[in-house]
């Protein structure tokens, strides 16, 4: 890890005020540690913003509930609220990592997890999303664990995330301060596919701090599941996850939400294969057509072609379970 | 990453001075911002139950309790440890009486070469405070975190399974 400088303001603006292209806010420091003693990120300061107020889990006006984005990962699939308005979100989070880092991770630090590509992590290999215009190994490498959605010529890592594939098919806003102030971004808009820019893995600037995560009200606390597809049972990074949520109405489809994992650069959609769905009848016939317009388009690199299936009949096993309320701690099968 | 040139006094104009309890007892520690808590307790305090196995947060090896949650110790910074309660393998024990978890490992010779065997027990203290793990099956995906290469898995879920009712929610720590 290289030598640093180290702060801990006690206000936003505090922090915003050390903000910059090399400096760092460090919630939980899982990745980003990691990353530093891996030569990968190598900041000149680190502003730790555990001093800030953004610990709370409160009811929004609209129903919602507005998460800090300090609220350990542990603490956010725990809170009861969440475990039974929004299990989606319990779930998914309770199939990522491991539960110490559960307990550190920060629900702002998540929506930042960098990917885990190993070329991106070989600091001495060339990576476009590590130092730009370098060039790709994955593209005709090991890419077993790589997109097959989304992808481009300069880049084709995916997203590592579980938690943001529920948030996703939850369509969370993320709340953002900077300079000018606040904005609030929708969750599709602020992860970005890799295009010719890989090093941006979303539409954060180096002088933004993520304040909070809205959830609207709506949960779909009855028919949701959250899918994870892995090498080993626990603790691995998903192959491919499916966050699945219905609204149904003796049977019938009245509101779908679909978001994949593992598959592309950010949490999938589809609007055409939600809207597939609705108005018909709950059957495993329908889900196939909404897994074949969510997969339309997947392309497969040397080693990942098996991810194109698999994710059609996890999209289809997940829907099935959502609508008959199968619930798995974790996301497991 | 140099966690040693502290030893010999303050004089590094990068450090931080930080309180903590350590086991119990507070201490008053100068620690340079880029020492993680796993090479503090190791490298300056002496402390060498907390194992480095991966120092990537993939192994569980370094465990410990802050502020009674676990913890991986080799991801976080020491400088982040002030004003919190910090508690170790070394820190478990009362006098001579061994923790529950303690002694059900040693009762289930739950281990093989033993160097994963502070962060299980750390880690499982932390479970059984967390209160969430009612099964086997709960068991064994909440300890996820902890890898054993030697494979004493069965003996491991068996002593935990075996203390959780005397120890959950009280932690230990």
């Amino acid at each position: 890890m290289n030598p640093f400088a180290y702060s801990k303001p006690a206000a936003v603006n505090e922090a915003l005020r050390l903000a910059g292209p090399n400096a760092r806010f460090i919630a939980g420091g899982t990745n980003l540690l990691d990353l530093m003693k891996e030569n990968v990120t190598r900041p000149e300061r680190l502003i730790d913003i555990n001093g800030l107020p953004l610990r709370g889990i409160d009811a929004t006006a609209s129903g919602g509930l507005r998460i800090g984005a300090l609220v350990s990962n542990a603490d956010l699939a725990w809170d009861a609220r969440i475990e039974q308005r929004y299990p989606l979100l319990a779930q998914a989070i309770l199939a990522g990592a491991s539960p110490q880092l559960r307990n550190m991770a920060s629900t702002g630090g998540n929506l930042l997890q960098r990917t885990r590509c190993y070329y991106f992590y070989d600091a001495g290999v060339p990576c476009n999303k590590r130092e730009p215009g370098s060039g790709c190994p994955a593209k005709d490498g090991l890419n077993r664990i790589h997109a097959i959605l989304g992808a481009s010529d300069d880049c084709v890592a995916v997203n590592p995330s579980d938690m943001c594939v529920a948030l996703a098919a939850l369509e969370a806003v993320v709340i953002v301060a900077g300079p000018q102030g606040e904005r609030r971004i929708d969750f599709a808009d602020f992860h970005r596919l890799p295009g010719d820019t890989p090093e941006r893995d979303n539409v954060l600037a180096d002088d933004e701090l993520i304040l909070a995560v809205e959830l609207p009200a709506e949960g779909f606390a009855a028919h949701s599941r959250y899918l994870k597809i892995r090498d080993r049972a626990s603790y691995a990074f998903a192959l491919v996850s499916v966050a699945a949520a219905l609204e149904l109405d003796g049977g019938i489809i009245r509101a779908a939400r679909l978001a994949l994992g593992g598959v592309a650069h950010k949490p999938w959609r589809r609007q055409e294969a939600e809207e597939v769905l609705i108005g018909k009848p709950a059957s495993d016939e329908t889900f196939a057509l909404a897994a074949d317009l969510l997969l339309e388009g997947a392309r497969p690199l040397a080693h990942n072609g098996f991810k194109i299936e698999l994710a059609r009949r996890a999209v289809v096993r997940a829907l099935g379970d959502a609508a008959h309320s199968i619930q798995h701690q974790g996301g497991r099968p | 990453m140099s966690a040693t040139s502290l030893r010999e006094g303050r004089s590094d104009p990068a450090a931080h001075s930080i309180s903590l309890v350590l086991n119990g007892q507070p201490r008053q520690l100068d620690v340079l911002p880029w020492t993680t808590v796993l090479d503090l307790l190791r490298e300056q305090l002496d402390l060498t139950g907390s194992k480095k196995g991966c120092d990537h947060g993939q192994c569980g090896a370094c465990t410990v309790l802050l502020d009674g949650k676990r913890v991986n110790a080799c991801l976080t910074l020491a400088v982040m440890l002030d004003g919190r309660d910090l508690t170790t393998i070394e820190g478990l024990a009362n006098g001579d009486q061994l923790h529950p978890l303690q002694e059900a490992f040693v009762r289930h010779d739950a281990f093989q070469c033993g160097y994963c065997t502070p962060g299980q027990i750390c880690s499982a203290v932390g479970l059984a405070r967390e209160g969430r793990a009612q099964s086997r099956d709960e068991i064994s995906e909440l300890m996820s975190g902890n890898l054993c290469r030697c494979g004493a898995y069965n003996n491991i879920l068996d002593a935990i399974e075996e203390a959780l009712p005397a120890t959950r929610g009280e932690g230990g720590a």
